[in-house]
């Protein structure tokens, strides 16, 4: 450095000074298509997987459009019973496999783990990269079957008639699941390893963000569910190739084992799908109401708590199946056990917003959002799992409503809040800061538009998956589908702002909301190792209070205080002074 | 900075060689829990039915090939052995030993489904397999015993899924260590860095293990049937 600084010195003229070569980060540091399909850089990974997913979404999302569309009359708008049965399986399976359960530690976890835990990579930066290629391969699978006629079981897949009655196209489909589940098993695997060996010094477990442990607890779900679901998919598809089998009935096969199996998978599997959005709510939370978390250790444990009782409810979704009735009552009771765990968390979030400095930017505005809607979700759940009322709602639009409201009130909010939160650091540019508001507030509202009235509904006794209802349901059903289209709006405008950001916004710094995670003392977009020294860790995760990162180190202005003047100094960016820390502390 | 940073096997993201095996070593043990719950699914179903339908599954074992068996069995128990053996001249920076460790133990693999080929081909020529084609004097003997031949055809069908799974993770162990064998000979596994063998040698171990559960449950249920009928 000295050296370079004496050699140019004293013999230079009045020359103008040369403009800063532009910065290398991951996403300049080449360009050729290659270098992102064979890419093994966890970031580019997590932007391959934003890329797919968006597109799995908006393809789910045409086929929930067309569901609603054709629920407007009481006799089918347009579809036919066998195009609307396909119709909702496809909605399904889509937003299931290929959407929620790879979205979050997909995209986000990929991307921001190893720059969370101060690492250069995941641990196995190939695994990944084969986790994404195995991703694809089953989406195609699925997709394919899709095309050619889809499927018409529902997304739970229930022998016999999947296994023999069905004339649609199950194998494929169900192959494109079992291949992706693989994929599943990759990512939590490689997270899992990464978590525990490559955390940088300082980084105790007590010191991990709250989206890492999140994180943490899904891909143990992953890794303990995913395999089971995947075995028993084994046995479906030889029954269903073979014409032999396990679950088949006339040669004393059982297909309740098959829903045992399967549901020992997907209950863990919800909680795959919500686990992360808690912890992305729990990031943002904090930095939006500049307050520490409360109660660290109760929200972190809390995750590991929901991913263990997770693992013992499976049976609730089998109350009017046959299981016996002491068996009925010891799954309802654990049921409700899941429910502490999860109140925790909501009892949490609110005392960390209780009296902190709150500022209402879209990341935000959507977690609040979560925070309803999750709450409500998880109480009908409770509904759901108590024995009596269960066998009145179950298959009805209130189980419909249910799972909606934690699925996508829950996860999908969650993962808008995540998009919005660390968009700027994954391209280096702000959003439309008015445009995400207005988006976020039509996601919520068209959400209840659209999923309130199918609560009523079920509580009325309207069965789910039947494409015709008597018609005292109409009016709940057309209110339904507005709403839809609402909530379909507040999708797209995302999907418009966001990518024109990357033209016209704002650059930003490396912390443009003042946080106080490792990934926001790296440069913006990151640099292609994430880190120009290791990071040392000093501090917890949330030192809101006093104002510094987890390096130790005074944060920038927050977002909110640009607004008001007697702030109005200039000294905002990662290098500005101190927060005013004496006032914090005093 | 120590030696060991400046390693030609050290891969770029990891602090030191010591990290590195650490999560080499984690990472496998994640998987091998992972493949014992994706095993123990399809175990959990064969209990279930074994439970319910003892005398079909005792007579439906009973037809099958325990001598086949019982030599895969000392193919399998050898590899393991031998596999152990070429972690430690891996350790030992003895190549020469290493490779032919390796190629032991994939030859004994061979010889397992080699084995297994004619033990399926025997069992086709029965027409000890469920479905239409399914042995009509089997079926007849059953039911002379009172037994339900759609049952003892569920027992074949687990026989062969659960050989057949199995078969495939000895398909992928032996392209692992054939994999191992070229490593090793292009020099790529001093003796720093043995913990490759390690991790495959850990994945043989798991299969092997688990033909020491299929082996009970499906040859040996059956064994002594002749004696108490
Ligand atoms: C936390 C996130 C949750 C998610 C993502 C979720 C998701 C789902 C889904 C997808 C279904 C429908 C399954 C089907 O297609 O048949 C469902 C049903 C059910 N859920 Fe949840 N759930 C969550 C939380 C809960 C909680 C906390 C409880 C209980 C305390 C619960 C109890 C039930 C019950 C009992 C059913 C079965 C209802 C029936 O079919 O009759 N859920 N949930
Ligand atoms: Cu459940």
């Amino acid at each position: 450095m000295s050296i370079a600084v004496t050699h140019r010195g004293p013999a230079a003229a009045p020359v103008p000074p040369e403009p800063a070569p532009a910065p290398v980060n991951y996403l300049n540091v080449s360009h050729t298509i290659w270098s992102w399909l064979f890419t093994v850089d966890h970031k580019r990974i997590g932007l391959l997987y934003l890329g797919s997913i968006s597109v799995f979404f908006v393809i789910g999302g045409i086929f929930a459009a067309l569901v609603r569309t054709n629920l407007l009359m009481p006799n089918g708008a347009f579809l036919s019973e066998d195009a609307y049965n396909r119709a909702f399986t496809a909605h399904g399976v889509m937003m299931l496999f290929f959407f929620l359960i790879p979205a979050v530690p997909g995209v986000m976890g990929n991307f921001f783990i190893p720059l969370m835990i101060g690492a250069k990579d995941l641990a196995f930066p190939k695994l990944n990269i084969a986790s994404w290629y195995v991703f694809m391969i089953g989406a195609t699978f699925s997709g394919w079957a899709v095309l050619v006629g889809g499927i018409d079981t529902g997304w739970t897949l229930y022998p016999p008639y999947s296994s023999r009655a069905s004339q649609s196209n199950v194998l494929p489909g169900v192959m494109g699941v079992f291949i992706s589940g693989f994929s599943s098993i990759m990512t939590g695997l490689n997270i899992m390893v990464t978590v525990h060996k490559m955390r940088a010094p300082g980084m105790t477990w007590g010191r991990l963000p709250l989206f890492v442990w999140s994180l943490y607890a899904t891909s143990l779900i992953q890794l303990l569910a995913t395999p089971v679901v995947a075995v028993t998919l084994v046995l479906l598809m030889v029954e269903r190739a073979a014409g032999i089998g396990i679950f088949d009935p006339s040669i004393g096969g059982d297909p309740i084992l098959f829903q045992h199996l399967f549901w020992f998978y997907s209950h863990p599997a919800v909680y795959i799908m919500i686990l992360p959005g808690m912890g992305v709510v729990s990031e943002v939370l904090t930095c939006f109401s500049r307050k520490n978390i409360f109660g660290y250790h109760a929200v972190a444990w809390s995750s590991m708590g929901i991913a263990v009782v997770g693992f013992l409810l499976w049976a609730h979704h089998m109350f009017v199946a046959g299981i016996s009735f002491y068996a009925a009552l010891l799954f309802s009771l654990l049921s409700m056990l899941v429910a502490v765990p999860s109140a925790i968390k909501v009892f949490n979030w609110t005392a960390t917003l209780y009296r902190g400095s709150i500022t209402f930017h879209a990341p935000m505005l959507l977690s609040l959002g979560f925070l309803v809607l999750f709450t409500v979700g998880g109480l009908t759940g409770l509904f759901l799992a108590t024995l009596g009322t269960d066998i009145h709602l179950h298959d009805t639009y209130f189980v419909v409503a249910h799972f909606h409201f934690v699925m996508v009130g829950g996860m999908v909010i969650a993962y808008m809040a995540a998009v919005h939160f660390w968009w700027p650091k994954m391209t280096g540019r702000m959003y439309s800061d008015w445009w995400s508001r207005v988006a976020s507030v039509i996601m919520i509202v068209g959400f209840f538009l659209t999923f309130v009235p199918q609560f009523i509904m079920g509580y009325h006794g309207m069965p789910r998956r039947y494409p015709n209802y008597p018609q005292e349901f109409q009016i709940l059903n057309v209110m339904s589908t507005a709403g839809s289209s609402v909530l379909g709006l507040g999708y797209l405008l995302p999907g418009i702002y966001l990518p024109l950001s990357l033209f016209f916004g704002k650059k930003v710094g490396a912390n443009p909301w003042s946080a106080t995670g490792l990934e926001w003392t790296t440069p913006s977009p990151p640099t292609v190792h994430n880190f120009e020294v290791t990071p040392i860790v000093v501090c917890g995760p949330y030192e809101y209070a006093i104002g510094v990162d987890q390096m130790g180190r005074g944060l920038p202005e927050p977002p909110g205080a640009q607004d008001d003047p007697s702030h109005r100094d200039g000294s905002t960016g990662p290098s500005g002074p101190m927060k005013k820390e004496t006032e914090v502390v005093g | 900075m120590s030696a060991s940073t400046h390693s030609p096997v050290l891969k770029h993201h990891f602090e030191d060689l010591g990290q590195q095996h650490a999560c080499e070593r984690l990472g496998i043990w994640m998987f091998l829990a992972t493949e014992i719950l994706f095993f123990g699914g399809i175990f959990g179903a064969y209990t279930v039915y074994r439970l319910w339908y003892p005398h079909e599954f005792v007579f439906a074992s009973s037809h099958l090939n325990r001598l086949f068996a019982t030599i895969n069995t000392v193919f399998l128990i050898t590899s393991s052995l031998t596999i152990t053996l070429a972690i430690r001249s891996a350790k030992l920076g003895d190549r020469a030993a290493l490779i032919r460790y390796l190629l032991i133990t994939a030859a004994l693999a061979t010889a397992f489904m080699v084995v297994k080929g004619f033990e399926y081909a025997e069992d086709f020529h029965e027409h000890l397999v469920p479905g239409p084609s399914f042995s009509h004097e089997i079926e007849k003997e059953a039911v002379d015993k009172g037994l339900d031949p759609g049952k003892v055809q569920l027992f074949l069908c687990f026989y062969y899924i659960m050989t057949g799974i199995h078969g495939i993770h000895i398909i992928v162990g032996i392209g692992c260590i054939l994999w191992l064998v070229w490593e090793a000979w292009r020099g790529t596994i001093p003796p720093e860095n043995y913990s490759t063998v390690e991790v495959v040698s850990l994945y043989w171990h798991l299969v092997d293990a688990i033909w020491l559960f299929l082996m009970p449950l499906l040859y040996l249920a059956g064994a002594g049937y002749g004696a108490h009928h």
